[in-house]
């Protein structure tokens, strides 16, 4: 029930996050969801493609800094109100969010949010108990 | 004016007397006292009375700053320890810092020397002098402090730092000499032009600077923005601190105190002595240093002794101002950083081989550094807090070591330029 996000370093440089993309588009690989995070120096490029075992190899191979890390995707009902519902049962659940992002999905009008959490073993065991509808990599990648 | 006429205007034919029978005393001393050269001496043939003429010099073995470090940190102590009655210390390579002692004689002669080098930048015992070197370990806070003193004139512990409070005592107290580093002379000078405070409100006629490299351009500025005469003095710790060798108002090279240092120029990859007018590394042998005497002690910093004779009357030789260092040692804020320990905090940190680059700015005319690490697979994570976390462990191991405040920026891979065998790990960015 784990979904692989792609991690990227990026200098605050012009031309990085294009430079990343381009790498990406030249070798097919489709990005589902990406957030960044930025302080004044630097940015995280945080990526979910179709195909992140490629994703990571070419990107290394391109001279970036690059890790691989397993994050859970939710399918949350795209309506006022849909994420806390979600989010409300995470902290019942205590599950310790490090960060977020979410996108709309194209064909069956769901969001889609993405969680970074502290353990990630403890958090899909307790969410699922929680009755959160927890979506699969090959789910993920394939939408 | 001088402080000492009779020394200081020696003929050259009575100073080279007395200097030979200073060197010969001086490695008698080092061969009976300190194992290290007894050792060092007979490797090379030569008892405690085969030195006899300062053409015997080139016999004598070289000390490195190595060897102050291998001894660390009395191990090239001439005296016993009860006869030490000061220590300073300078940073080197590597951790360990180089202890440096003094005995109740060596002290008097710092003073003598830094008495020269005040009154030759004319200060008298009438004179406020504003000493804004640091106090401490090292070396420039106390050598200025104890050479004032013995003038006579009154001095202002002033220290570094609180540059208004500076500029309010150097007003109110009618500070006339001014001693600190360059960068800190022309900082001084833009926060008074910030406070609205003129060089008329103030009463400076001369000022001592050093412990950092700085030009002629420098020195114009200075002077005009100061409204005083600004002359660059030399020294280093292990041979004493400041007080080495001092410019006159001549402004056309420093005076070495020869009576007490004996000086050298040789070629920093062979060895050999080079003439008057060469440039190449300069070597100091110590005359009258009781508690740490340093026979050939390689300063590692490039100059060269001036031909001829100074028209101030003073005697003793003359070395140009320093062009440079035979190694990667940078002086910021006049403190010694070596690219090594940056590179040891890395190493330490990531567990890998660092890329890292060091950056050298003056802004606002205060030497600035900054150290660019390349984010390595091994400390990278998509979390924004750890990355800010490493950033922060390594700017604060690498100020723990060094002593200074630095910027540390993490960038890409490969951002910084690889080159081949010695990487280039410094970019210099100080307009002198």
């Amino acid at each position: 029930m784990l979904v692989k996000q792609i991690s990227v370093f990026l200098e605050n440089k012009c031309g990085r996050l294009a430079s990343v993309t381009r790498v990406l588009g030249e070798h097919s690989i489709n990005i589902r969801a990406f957030s960044i995070a930025d302080t004044t120096d630097f940015g995280i490029l945080r990526l979910i493609v179709n195909n992140p075992e490629e994703a990571y190899k070419v990107l290394r191979e391109a001279g970036f800094t690059v890790s691989v890390t397993e994050v859970i995707a939710v399918k949350v009902p795209d309506r006022p109100g849909g994420l806390a519902d979600v989010l409300e049962l995470m902290q019942e659940a205590g599950v310790n969010i490090e960060y977020m992002y979410a996108f709309v999905e194209k064909i069956s009008k769901d969001a889609i949010a993405v969680f970074r959490v502290e353990n990630v073993e403890t958090a899909v065991r307790l969410m699922q108990e929680k009755g959160i509808k927890l979506l699969s990599g090959n789910e993920v990648y394939n939408l | 004016m001088y402080w000492n006429e009779k020394y200081e205007c020696m003929p050259r034919s009575e100073l080279r007397a007395l200097q030979e029978e200073r060197l010969k005393e001086t490695v008698a001393r080092v061969y009976y006292e300190v194992p290290f050269y007894r050792r060092a001496l007979q490797a090379r043939g030569l008892g405690p009375n085969d030195i006899h003429s300062l053409e015997d010099l080139p016999k004598l073995p070289f000390t490195t700053k190595d060897d102050l470090r291998d001894n660390y940190p009395y191990g090239l102590f001439a005296v016993p320890l009860s006869e030490v009655v000061r220590l300073h210390a300078s940073s080197g390579t590597t951790g360990k810092p180089t202890v440096v002692g003094y005995t109740r004689r060596d002290l008097d002669i710092w003073a003598e020397v830094m008495a020269r080098a005040l009154t030759a930048c004319g200060a008298t015992k009438e004179s406020m002098i504003h000493n804004a070197y640091g106090y401490g370990l090292f070396t420039g806070g106390l050598g200025v402090h104890y050479g004032a003193e013995r003038i006579g004139a009154s001095v202002i512990p002033v220290s570094g730092g609180h540059t208004k409070r500076q500029i309010m005592i150097m007003k109110d107290f009618g500070s006339t000499i001014l001693t600190c580093t360059p960068s800190y002379a022309l900082y001084l000078a833009e926060v008074m032009e910030e406070m609205g405070i003129s060089k008329e409100d103030l009463k400076l006629k001369g000022g001592l600077f050093g412990a950092e490299p700085w030009s002629e351009n420098m020195r114009k500025q200075i002077e005009s923005r100061l409204g005083l005469l600004a002359l660059d003095i030399y020294g280093l710790s292990e041979v004493i601190g400041p007080g080495v060798a001092v410019e006159c108002p001549e402004k056309q090279g420093l005076h070495v105190a020869e009576d007490h240092f004996l000086v050298e120029i040789i070629d920093p990859e062979t060895g050999e002595q080079l003439p008057p007018g060469s440039y190449g590394e300069l070597v100091v042998t110590t005359l009258t240093k009781e508690a740490l005497p340093l026979i050939r002690y390689r300063t590692r910093d490039i100059t060269a002794i001036l031909p001829g004779s100074c028209p101030c009357g003073r005697t003793h030789v003359r070395i140009d101002r320093i062009k440079g260092r035979t190694d990667d040692m940078l002086v910021i804020r006049g403190v010694n950083v070596f690219p090594s320990q940056i590179e040891e905090v890395l190493f330490r940190i990531s567990g890998t081989e660092p890329h890292y680059l060091i950056i050298v700015e003056r802004r606002e005319q205060l030497d600035e550094l900054e150290v660019w690490v390349e984010v390595s697979e091994q400390v990278f994570s998509d979390e924004v807090r750890r990355l800010e976390h490493l950033e922060k462990r390594i700017r604060r191991e690498i100020e723990d070591v060094l002593g200074i405040s630095v910027r540390v920026k993490l960038v890409e891979p490969k951002t910084i330029e690889r080159s081949e065998g010695k990487a280039k790990r410094v970019i210099d960015r100080r307009q002198l």
